[in-house]
């Protein structure tokens, strides 16, 4: 199992090989997230429209590795973007991937950029 | 820089680092720890926990990292096997050597056991450690094919009792054999263990007084125990838990001072005979006693640290032992001294037998002092008790009042927490007083019950002072004159009511519209939701609306489970179903391979689909009859009922028409909280309508209406609000009552604590309703009236918009679903795959 967490690593914004076409903006929930996938990894993206960023992280909850971040509910905590698992409410910052409720948990982030309303997320290989 | 040297890594040794590593003066010492367990320092108060599911690295006090993040070395399943204290220097098993300034000793204790004859053998366990609860693990599960199932537990101490739970929980025939005339002869008297034993007998252990154990017996694995009366009881494995000896022996062969029947002798500093050296926790002996409680253990390592870092803090001379824990699901507590009685003190007892309550205080003839005293069955005034007692405050005029409390005149004789002295201790596992706690709120640091226990770690013990702080914190704000907050979140500085009516007032229509007039930021998970349900309460809107603010299980209109599957409850109002819509249920079941099973209200839940399969198979529900039976909501669960009149010999009134008729009308309702109702017959209560929030109970002309009971972690009865009614009435209350408790409660409130809370309470809450006296009532049948005229099944609303099925597709990029799902096969249906621990 612990193989599956180790696919997940945060990619900054600087080190992107490729940008992956993920689909079209209006694909996604306003103020929510969904998932999408690439190669055997998935991945939760979440449009934030009150400010219109883009935040994207795995969709694999750190504490009981199932797949399911991308249904947690969006939000802030003193500005800093998060998502709480929708399993225990766990929250995470869309920002570093921090555990927000001060745990030892946390979850891999990655790049958004939207192009021409096309939504491409950033990865290393 | 000096070296500080810990000799064992359990609850005390951590919090003697924990403690260090927070002094200005930490970056003096150079910490080693060495810890003989393999596992870093875990929660040994809380070791049952383990069987009951609980992983070992979740029971950790702090996981592996923290003790690197702050600069300990750690070094577990290390032993030390010597101490020099002549040339200061400490020797591993392995025959390493390791120099010390200052060493601490908190080696704490292990199983003590008797010497009987026949210990050895195979079958025969301690109860202390994580690799103690395996090892009994692994034996029951080989015995069980073997078709045996008996299990003893030597001691019918706290831990014995503990431990039976254990071995009954593993699905053991258990049987407790204590050589004392009664249960925790040290912490109980006869009265309350007695009743403590019929509350356990209750629960199928079994239970042995007065044997003395001579000998165990077995050929290859322990088969019987003999005892002293000629007696034998046959087993299959056996649990010591008979007492616990300090863990001294190191010390004592080092030349360092122990006492003669065990301990690491201390003064009040915590040093040890030998120079530099500390003894703290189960291994120390302090005023000629060993301690084997948490909350003394961390004072002691508070006073070493202190001693070491150049302080002055010392023990005091007195330790107190008083204790309250939940016992196989049985309050046990005691406090100061349980037994005393005597020319100068009166013992006050309560016993209630139907209900398993023990409760007895010890107070001086005068009546003015109260001494100690011990509750069993429900410990819940035991932190009000415990601050008299320890604080030596003046009791009522009738000090049987403590004990005897008038709930539905929401009297107390406790008076407030605001009458405790300042230095009464709230928190003794993290030893906070009152006083620490006042200041910090009257000096603006802390305002909130987050910014207390961030500063001073109260409640982070065992949780019981909880209340209490919640108390304080309210108290003190209120009488600096600043207004309680109530505020919903960062993001609103609203309470729920006052949001409810602002949006009622302004006519607001959405989430985002609500943040721009009286909110900031992009919200969160406690404010949305909460908003969501306001728009439910208000316009009836179904959790289709606005998707991206619902709970997570709202959004997609179902349950989520352990491993992101979800479970399908469609709804049978009153639990009356026919052989036509229980085959759709069982067909849809099948086809879609759900683990199926009936639910404690009256329907059945389908588990495990997937997200994409959710429209697919309430399609087919919809299609054979069937509606949302909002399961997943803070809404109507369901209103279960018995047979009723028309099948019972018994029955007075139609019970079974008469929920249906309701759960059809509330049906949909979202709520503060889930909310249930019960209809029961006559007043045999078969529905157990007393245990919801609402529950009508059929008598001689009419029904009897009952509000604000549940289930649930705090089981309340349901109280009486009216007689006798006839349907219409009943119906026009029940309108009133809700309606009133949507507008009013707090957010996650249910009725019970909401009744708590209301001014008046019960008689209160009559006038309104029945009498009608804030002129409202009118206005509240016609909120609800407009409410259920307005009900839609959401899924059926959601199959049949394609935009709103969007949301029930795994992935935006990929027709796949998620193949990170397993599962494994369960008595001929499924459950997802165990959680690696």
């Amino acid at each position: 199992m612990q193989d599956l967490l180790s696919q997940y690593h945060s990619v900054e914004p600087q080190k992107v090989k490729t940008w992956i076409k993920v689909g079209a903006t209006s694909e996604f929930p306003e103020n929510g997230g969904a998932c999408i996938k690439y190669k055997t990894r998935q991945i939760a993206v979440f449009n934030f429209k009150r400010d219109s960023q883009w935040y994207a992280c795995q969709n694999l909850c750190p504490h009981k590795l199932e797949m399911v971040l991308s249904r947690g509910m969006t939000g802030d905590s003193k500005g800093i973007p998060k998502v709480a698992c929708p399993l225990h409410k766990k929250t995470f910052s869309l920002k570093d991937g921090s555990n927000l409720n001060g745990e030892d948990y946390k979850i891999a982030v990655y790049p958004v950029k939207i192009e021409n309303e096309i939504v491409y997320i950033g990865f290393t290989d | 820089m000096k070296r500080v040297i810990v000799v064992g890594n359990g609850m005390v040794g951590y919090k003697f680092c924990e403690k260090l590593v927070t002094k200005p003066q930490r970056e003096e010492y150079k910490v080693i720890v060495f810890g003989e367990e393999p596992s870093p320092a875990y929660d040994r108060v809380h070791l049952s926990e383990y069987f009951s599911g609980k992983s070992a690295e979740e029971l950790l006090l702090a996981p592996k990292n923290w003790y690197s993040d702050n600069n300990i070395e750690l070094r577990t399943s290390e032993m030390i096997s010597g101490i020099d204290p002549e040339n200061k220097k400490v020797t591993t098993y392995k025959n390493e050597d390791f120099e010390y300034d200052y060493l601490v000793l908190a080696t704490g204790s292990s199983a003590f056991i008797p010497p009987i004859e026949g210990s050895h053998i195979p079958g025969v366990f301690v109860y202390r450690t994580t690799e103690d609860l395996d090892a009994i693990r692994t034996f029951a599960s080989k015995l069980k094919p073997e078709g045996k199932n008996k299990a003893a537990v030597l001691g019918g101490g706290l831990l014995g009792l503990e431990a039976a739970n254990a071995a009954k929980e593993l699905g053991m025939k258990t049987s407790v054999v204590e050589f004392a005339p009664r249960l925790m002869p040290k912490q109980l008297d006869e009265p309350a263990s007695k009743m403590l034993q019929s509350k356990i007998e209750d629960l199928g252990i079994h239970i042995l007084t007065n044997k003395a154990t001579i000998e165990i017996t077995g050929k290859n694995a322990i088969e019987k125990m003999e005892f002293s009366d000629g007696t034998h009881l046959e087993t299959n494995m056996l649990i010591i838990s008979a007492g616990i000896r300090p863990r001294d022996e190191v010390a004592g062969n080092s030349g360092i001072e122990v006492g003669k029947r065990g301990g690491i002798k201390v003064n009040n500093k915590m040093q040890t005979s030998a120079k530099d050296v500390y003894a703290i926790g189960e291994a120390a002996l302090y005023n000629d006693g060993i301690y084997g409680l948490v909350a003394p253990g961390y004072n002691m390592a508070e006073v070493a640290v202190e001693q070491i870092t150049g302080g002055t803090k010392t023990m005091a001379d007195h330790i107190d032992m008083s204790t309250k824990l939940k016992l196989i699901g049985t309050d046990v507590a005691s406090f100061g001294d349980p037994f005393i009685e005597n020319e100068e003190v009166t013992a006050i007892n309560y016993e209630n037998k139907q209900k398993g309550i023990y409760k007895r205080i010890n107070v001086t003839k005068d009546g003015k002092k109260l001494l100690g005293g011990i509750l069993i069955g429900d410990a819940s005034d035991y932190n009000n008790l415990f601050q008299i007692y320890i604080n030596g405050m003046k009791l009522p005029e009738h000090p049987e009042d403590l004990i005897l409390g008038f709930r539905e005149e929401g009297e107390s004789a406790m008076g407030s927490v605001l009458d405790l002295p300042n230095t009464a201790q709230i928190c003794s596992c993290e030893s906070v007083s009152k006083g620490q706690i006042c200041n910090s709120i009257s000096s603006g640091e802390c305002s909130s019950m987050e910014d207390i226990v961030k500063l001073t770690k109260a409640s982070t013990g065992c949780g019981g002072c909880k209340p209490m702080i919640t108390d304080l914190l309210n108290e003190s704000l209120k009488s600096m004159g600043k207004e309680i907050k109530t505020n919903l979140c960062e993001h609103f500085e609203f309470s729920r009511q006052e949001l409810y009516d602002l949006i009622k007032i302004n006519k607001v229509r959405n989430f985002d519209e609500a943040l721009n007039l009286f909110g900031k930021g992009h919200g969160c998970e406690l404010c949305k939701p909460l908003l969501a349900s306001i728009f439910a309460s208000l316009n009836m809107e179904t959790a289709n609306q606005q998707v991206t603010i619902q709970d997570s299980n709202d959004r997609f209109l179902a349950n989520i489970q352990r491993n992101g599957t979800y479970s399908v409850v469609p709804r049978v109002p009153g639990g009356e179903i026919t052989p036509d819509k229980l085959m759709v249920i069982g067909h849809v079941a099948k086809k879609y391979d759900l683990y199926t099973k009936i639910t404690g209200g009256q329907r059945i839940d389908l588990f495990g689909a997937e997200l994409h399969q959710l429209p697919h198979i309430w399609r087919e529900l919809i299609e054979g009859g069937f509606e949302s039976g909002h399961a997943y909501g803070k809404s109507l669960r369901t209103v279960k009922s018995c047979v009723g009149s028309s099948w019972c010999r018994y029955g007075m009134h139609e019970s079974v028409g008469f929920a249906i008729k309701i759960e059809e009308r509330y049906k949909g309702l979202r709520s503060p909280h889930k909310l249930k109702g019960g209809v029961s017959g006559c007043i045999r209560e078969c529905a157990e309508a007393r245990g919801k929030d609402f529950g009508l109970i059929a008598v001689e002309g009419g029904w009897n209406l009952y509000v604000c009971g549940n289930g649930g972690a705090t089981p309340r009865h349901g109280i009486l609000l009216a007689e006798q009614l006839d349907d219409e009435t009943c119906i026009k209350y029940l309108d009133r009552f809700l309606m009133y408790y949507i507008r009013t409660a707090a957010p996650l409130t249910r009725t019970a604590p909401w009744l708590d809370k209301l001014d008046g309470g019960i008689e209160y809450l009559k006038k309104v309703v029945i009498e009608d006296s804030l002129g409202i009532a009118e206005e509240l049948e016609q909120d609800m009236q407009d409410l259920v005229n307005k009900y839609e099944c959401e899924w059926k609303q959601a199959i049949e918009d394609p935009e709103m099925m969007k949301r029930f597709k795994h992935f935006v990029n990929s027709h796949d679903s998620d193949d990170n799902m397993a599962f494994v096969p369960m008595r001929e249906q499924k459950m997802p795959k165990p959680w690696v621990k």
